[in-house]
């Protein structure tokens, strides 16, 4: 029902008005699912006792944590729940998304819901797409080490030192490619020790990319010719003229083409 | 290694051994089944679809929209009480005074921003997480516009026109299918990566409902992608844009002449309340998919709570088909830590099947998103083809191994890296085996009514994107809501700075809430009890083992003992 059915079930202002309506799926097997294991985590140092297969957020919530900060998507697209922890009996530091990793016994972890980082003021349509353009908000990019902790701490796979090193070469494409399912989260930022902001740095290389150095599209520029001319304007008035009954045959008999182009 | 359980393999067995004829069927044309005919539709949504239940609407008994009926939880919702008190607030020395205030930091919002700061002007943006917390940065198939020689925004208009029942106000699609390419065209100049070849095509894909090839995408972060350059250009303007996170509109606020002229914003983080005066107000807080309306899962993000439907609607703003939801189709249902997530539109797109517990493949795979949505509740319910999961829901299988057999190998990895991955750290490998999934509550279909200046009936309050209604009619398509939250965001933009420009010179003006006094003498008038209080912000998740134990008297989330 709610993102996970063992959470508690959800209450809110209107809960007492709301009428007891099952849904579909619930109404076909009741929940025989034996009672789950509780497992202790150490949230900010605190123990608690969490069910075993919930995702941080989850337990978070389950304990009583109620989130005004650090969560967004609970999906995996918005970056805003880093994590760092560390598990019992290891030495290392680990980071991960708390809405997409579930906990482990004796998890010992903490949010970090911002990370402080340097952001350029720039106007786009002025810049070339070129490293100089990089080079003249983030001199730093030069002083990575190539230790590549950014790349161990990203929670989405990406070759980050790689992209990184892609700037410095002024292949933008390349860093712009690699980087493409940054959610910004900041955790390499965090253990970078040149003190770069790699997410945003990749977000300018995209940009870049995006604007000057992907071909163009001739359709959408023929397009946008025809638009100007404005030949549509009048074949929708067509249609917005039309009786609902003659809109509807005209809707069940257009034509199906799926050709690419 | 199989992600499911033992008692699952014989029914995967079933989807394997009847993959190739459904394949070479797929292969011959795209019409693997035939699609239902406009009496077939009807007849599933009446008996499955959730809206169709029969206590899933009832009349609402205050406000604009006195008498009509609605989805009970969304009236619910209107019918709580205002959750501050306007005696409590002075509201002569507001915090901030800006040209335009624009409530809620998604895509919409965004957009709306940029176009003010361009425009000269200085803009408050205000949101309850961070700008770019939001629905927008999580949608992941893609965005409609004709850009195909073959396709047109005729084309186009007639698509959204007939997936919305024909109850679209032709106005807003007019508007949005025509402003498409120049939005697509828009967004490219702010650098955004969109899919193409090399020779710079842009590619398209089909969605459900449309009869071109016309989704753009970049890869499958389409949302993420658009949200954070659209977010990066906020950032742009830092003399120009104020931005306030963590700290939603809790009320509008009028001027002598009942426009609006501002908001109250909440700090949630100081507990502390902040006066906002403008000259134009653009409201653009997004869906409601945390209601889990009928008990749906979402896949909405946490701050999709209806805000600004409710702020709105105390100011005396009409709403327009507020009675239909909807609900993807594909939402995941196993493993149990990802229910209710989306698994996007674009796996149909490429050839993805829908198909039963014996394999056998039960509804063409792209119908309108309510008619799929009601066949697989059909196929999970009445039919009992559906598979039950460990943990007691039911889903069916979305046959994804099948669009790298039709599309050629790694299509799925380049198309849908995000899913992949997403599947992946919950045990599943959807390039090999099929995914599980479930109608989930995706979008608020209905929504503030707006003309196509995003004029709402309230003069000075414009609203974009998802918190808009009759873009879409009851229903709407694939593609067709990112392209709205830009469409209308950039001509809220324009419309807002127009009505603030004719007003810069006038004295400053007198806030109050009265509106707010008289929604609550209307709900004891109508003899509505005090039982609950809205907007309510955030969705309450925690264990009501804990909160049993709270002081009675005590509000944690207000930091308030009330
Ligand atoms: C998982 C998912 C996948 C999707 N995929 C697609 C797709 O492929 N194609 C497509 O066209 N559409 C898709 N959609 C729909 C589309 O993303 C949304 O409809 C659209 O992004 C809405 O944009 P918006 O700006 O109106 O709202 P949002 O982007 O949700 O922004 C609203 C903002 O307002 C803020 N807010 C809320 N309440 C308040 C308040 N009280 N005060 C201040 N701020 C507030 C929120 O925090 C949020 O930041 C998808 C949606 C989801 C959830
Ligand atoms: S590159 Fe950095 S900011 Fe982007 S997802 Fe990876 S760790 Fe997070
Ligand atoms: S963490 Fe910093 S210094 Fe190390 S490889 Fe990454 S960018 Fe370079
Ligand atoms: S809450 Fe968005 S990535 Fe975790």
């Amino acid at each position: 029902m709610v993102d996970n059915p063992r959470t508690p079930p959800i209450i809110t202002a209107m809960e007492e008005k709301e009428v007891e309506v099952k849904a579909p799926a619930q109404e076909k097997v009741p929940d025989e699912s034996p009672k789950e294991n509780l497992i202790p985590v150490f949230i900010m140092g605190k123990r608690f006792f969490v069910p075993e297969s919930f995702t941080i957020i989850t337990a978070m919530e389950y304990v009583g944590f109620q989130f005004k900060n650090a969560v967004g998507c609970r999906e995996g697209f918005c970056g805003a729940c880093a994590t760092i922890y560390r598990l019992e009996g290891d030495y290392k530091l680990r980071t991960g998304l708390a809405c997409q990793t579930v906990v482990e016994p004796n998890m010992h972890l903490a949010q970090i819901p911002f990370t402080p980082a340097v952001k350029a003021v720039y106007d786009i349509s002025k810049l070339k797409p070129e490293l100089v353009s990089i080079q003249r908000y983030y001199p730093e990019v030069f002083r990575c080490v190539a230790c590549n902790s950014c790349t161990k701490a990203c929670p989405q796979e990406i070759e980050v030192m790689d992209y990184i090193q892609a700037v410095k070469r002024g292949d933008l494409e390349t860093a712009a490619d690699l980087s493409f399912d940054c959610i910004m989260c900041g955790l390499c930022a965090v253990r970078c020790p040149a003190e770069m902001v790699q997410f945003n740095i990749a977000l300018l290389a995209r940009r870049l990319t995006g604007r000057y150095l992907l071909p163009r599209s001739h359709h959408l520029e023929k397009r946008l010719a025809e638009q100007r001319e404005g030949s549509y304007e009048k074949d929708i008035e067509e249609l917005m003229g039309l009786s609902r009954k003659g809109l509807t045959k005209r809707y069940t008999e257009r034509d199906l083409d799926f050709e690419v182009f | 290694m199989s992600g499911y359980p033992e008692y699952m393999q014989a029914s995967l067995k079933k989807v394997a051994a009847t993959r190739p004829a459904r394949l070479e069927k797929a292969r011959e044309g795209r019409e693997v089944v035939k699609a239902m005919t406009l009496a077939e539709r009807e007849d599933v949504l009446n008996k499955f679809h959730p809206d169709y239940l029969p206590d899933a609407r009832k009349p609402v008994r205050v406000g604009p929209n006195k008498g009509e009926e609605m989805t009970s939880r969304v009236v619910d919702l209107l019918e709580s009480y205002p959750r501050i008190n306007p005696d409590d607030f002075d509201l002569s020395e507001p915090d901030y005074d800006t040209d335009v205030l624009i409530i809620g930091g998604g895509g919409g919002g965004c957009m709306a921003a940029i176009q003010v700061a361009n425009a000269g002007m200085n803009a408050v943006l205000a949101t309850k997480l961070r700008v770019g917390d939001s629905n927008s940065m999580m949608s992941q198939g893609g965005m409609q516009a004709a850009v195909n020689p073959h396709d047109s925004p005729t084309i186009h208009y007639l698509d959204a026109i007939g997936g919305g029942h024909f109850d679209n106000n032709p106005e807003l699609v007019q508007a949005m299918t025509i402003d498409a390419p120049r939005i697509a065209a828009y967004l490219e100049e702010l650098g955004v990566m969109w899919d193409k070849d090399s020779e710079g095509r842009l590619m398209t894909e089909s969605g459900g409902g449309t009869s071109r090839r016309r989704m753009l995408s970049c890869r499958d972060y389409t949302g993420a992608e658009i949200q954070r350059v659209l977010r990066d250009e906020v950032k742009n303007h830092p003399d120009k844009i104020t931005i306030v996170e963590y700290s939603p509109a809790v009320e509008l606020l009028l001027d002598e002449a009942g426009e609006a002229a501002g908001a109250l914003l909440y700090n949630m983080e100081t507990g502390e309340y902040n006066v906002v005066r403008a000259h134009s107000v653009i409201i653009s807080t997004g869906g409601y998919g945390r209601l889990h309306i009928k008990g749906f899962a979402t896949t909405n993000h946490y701050g999709a709570t209806a805000d600004g439907l409710v702020m709105a609607y105390h100011a005396g703003t009409k709403l327009l088909y507020m009675d239909s939801v909807q609900f993807h189709p594909t939402g995941a249902a196993y493993p149990e830590q990802i229910v209710g997530f989306l698994i996007t539109e674009k796996v149909r797109g490429l050839g993805g099947q829908p198909v039963n517990k014996e394999g056998e493949l039960f509804v063409f795979p792209l119908e309108p998103r309510d008619v799929e949505a009601a066949s697989f509740i059909r196929e999970s319910t009445e039919r009992s083809l559906g598979i039950e999961t460990p943990t007691g829901r039911v889903g069916v299988w979305l046959d994804s191994p099948i669009v790298n057999l039709l599309n050629g190998p790694g299509t799925i990895q380049t198309a849908l890296p995000a899913m992949v991955r997403q599947l992946k750290r919950f045990g599943i490998d959807m390039t090999s085996e099929p995914m599980l999934v479930y109608p989930t509550l995706h979008y608020q279909n209905g929504g503030i009514e707006i003309n196509a200046d995003t004029e709402t009936t309230l003069a000075g309050l414009y609203a974009a994107g998802e918190i808009s209604g009759g873009v879409h009619g009851r229903n709407r398509l694939m593609g067709n809501s990112i392209l709205d939250y830009n469409v209308f965001g950039y001509r809220a933009g324009h419309a807002a700075v127009q009505r603030a420009k004719a007003l810069v010179d006038r004295p400053p003006a007198k806030l109050h809430m009265d509106h707010v006094r008289a929604y609550r003498k209307e709900l004891e008038e109508a003899g509505i009890p005090e039982t609950s209080h809205a907007p309510i912000l955030l969705p309450e998740y925690r264990n009501p083992e804990v909160l049993k134990k709270h002081r009675k008297d005590y509000d944690p989330f207000l930091g308030e003992f009330i």
